[in-house]
């Protein structure tokens, strides 16, 4: 009995790994399929049948490229960097509940790699570690273009991270709990009698688009992307990297990418949760999976999301981008905090 | 800017239609070894060095295209045609080598406004591809003249 909860455990927190791992691969050839449809181009054909394979040949070149340090870098802390964004991107999808429980010799095990709860907080957290791999490798760099990278990364994170912790506060006087296995269940009840629609994006609409805004911000993408701006910096914190340090960073950056979007997807969009879900009368374990795939589906559109803004707009300016952050986005979030909790404080005294 | 302008959000929604209705546009891709554009009957690609009606190389070695080019992209080494050898060259002189070097020829077709024998021509549907080595561009006879055709009976 013990065994087998293990055996399945340890089977979801790998398959949540190598899913992490592979969509995070399969994102940089969406990203160039993505760009080119929008720019009127077929983009990448070439590598396998529809250029499938291409991620593996961006690989292998990447690979077989020069390690290259710079003489005057600090040989630890470069290797330190690239290695430490990667490392903080994967952490974040531990906590994740990617599906409801499986029914196995009649005990419920939960589809989510760790159940802490207190979910969201490290999410916070390992996000918040993020920056250190950009602040590290632009810092060790000893390169002035990637220092200021990488003190833009640093600053703009702490501004966003401020607007992004607002509209989660928001959230959790909705929720009231902290785990984001608890939440995802919470969105599953029914909404004018439809099962799985409690969704908080029908509670949360200005709170979620904060959040996406600072996830932008976070994940250092278009328009956000001034850590790298290639017109300014040349190539940001990452100038100096060539080979596996750089493919390190463009791929931690994918991951995170996807983390967002199932973080943002579990939060707002009801996570695992789809319409009717206990209305059809399907198997509980059909419905885990049924479920699992409506998770990903949202997923994937966020990712989409993430692409289709960038090749829409151009790069903020340094200056408008703090001013979207402090003047604008966080106290928009605060005034969403006290209306929330203003509401919440109002039906308890009035409707219960 | 006012508020809403402040915002940024109706104008990152417009941006973002406009880039989804690229995103369903017909693609103007055309991949390229597969798929070639149509050419103009006017345009001017690859050199051909043409033979007569009866397979014999019409050129003779004047220099005049030569002359004639900007580029100074053809270089010849005229010959004597000896005995028993009037079956492969027209007239008296023939190019014993001929070499265009495609890298520097602009293609501008006044070499073959300049031939008097209308012996070199600019095809219109043959380009001079893409190499990794330098060598590769200087093409000699054996790629510029025309082959004999199948009906041929010389050489
Ligand atoms: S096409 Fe123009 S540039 Fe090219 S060989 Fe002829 S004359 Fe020279
Ligand atoms: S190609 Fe024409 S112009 Fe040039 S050398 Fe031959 S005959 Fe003279």
């Amino acid at each position: 009995m013990e065994s087998t909860v293990f055996l399945v455990k340890a089977l979801i927190i790998l398959a949540v790994f190598g899913v992490t791992l592979l969509i995070a691969t399969y994102s940089t050839y969406a990203e160039r399929k993505v760009a080119a449809f929008i720019q009127d181009r077929i983009g990448p054909n070439r590598a396998g049948p529809l250029g499938l394979f291409q991620p593996l040949a961006d690989a292998v070149k990447l690979f077989f490229k020069e390690e290259f340090v710079p003489a005057n870098a600090n040989k630890f802390l470069f290797i330190l960097g690239p290695s430490l964004s990667m490392l903080t991107a994967c952490m974040a999808s531990a906590v994740i509940p990617f599906g409801g429980s499986i029914l196995i010799d009649g005990q419920y095990i939960n589809v989510q790699a760790i159940e802490v709860n207190i979910g969201i907080l490290y999410i916070f957290g390992v996000v918040a570690l993020g920056v250190y791999g950009i602040m590290i490798g632009g810092w060790a760099s000893n390169n002035k273009f990637s220092l200021l990278g990488a003190i833009r990364a640093a600053s703009q994170n702490i501004s966003y991270e401020l607007a992004m912790g607002m509209s989660i506060i928001a959230l959790l006087l909705v929720t009231s709990t902290l785990s984001l296995g608890e939440m995802a269940r919470q969105q599953g009840e029914p909404l004018f009698g439809i099962s799985g629609m409690n969704w908080n994006i029908f509670y949360q609409p200005l709170g979620f688009l904060i959040f996406i805004i600072c996830a932008f911000a976070e994940t250092n993408r278009v328009p956000f992307d001034l850590p790298e701006c290639e017109t300014e910096l040349i190539g940001g914190y990452h100038t100096e990297y060539s080979s596996m340090g750089m493919g390190l960073y463009l791929f931690a950056e994918y991951v995170n990418i996807f983390v967002a979007s199932a973080v943002m997807a579990t939060l707002y969009f009801g996570g695992y949760n789809f319409p009717f879900m206990y209305d059809m009368g399907l198997p509980h374990n059909i419905v885990t999976l049924l479920g699992t795939v409506a998770l990903f589906g949202k997923i994937f559109f966020f990712i989409f999301f993430f692409m289709w803004v960038r090749w829409t707009l151009p790069r903020f300016r340094y200056d408008q981008l703090m001013n979207l952050g402090w003047k604008i986005l966080i106290p928009l979030s605060i005034a969403n905090v006290i209306v929330t909790a203003a509401i919440i404080l109002f039906k308890q005294e009035y409707f219960q | 800017m006012n508020f809403s302008e402040r915002m940024y959000l109706p104008a990152i929604f417009q941006g973002l239609t406009i880039t989804m209705r690229h995103f369903f546009k017909k693609k103007a891709t055309i991949s390229y070894p597969e798929q070639t554009r149509p050419m103009s009957a006017v345009w001017r690609g690859l050199h051909v060095l043409k033979r007569d009606e009866k397979g014999r190389e019409r050129c003779t070695a004047c220099g005049l295209c030569a002359v004639a080019c900007p580029a100074e992209a053809i270089t010849m080494v005229a010959g004597e045609r000896k005995r028993g050898e009037e079956g492969l060259y027209r007239e008296e002189k023939y190019a014993v080598s001929y070499e265009i070097n495609m890298l520097r020829c602009i293609f501008c077709g006044l070499c073959e406004e300049a031939c008097p024998k209308a012996a070199i021509f600019l095809q219109n549907d043959k380009t001079a591809p893409a190499r990794y080595e330098r060598d590769e561009f200087i093409y000699g006879k054996d790629r510029l003249v025309e082959p004999m055709p199948a009906t041929g009976n010389n050489q």
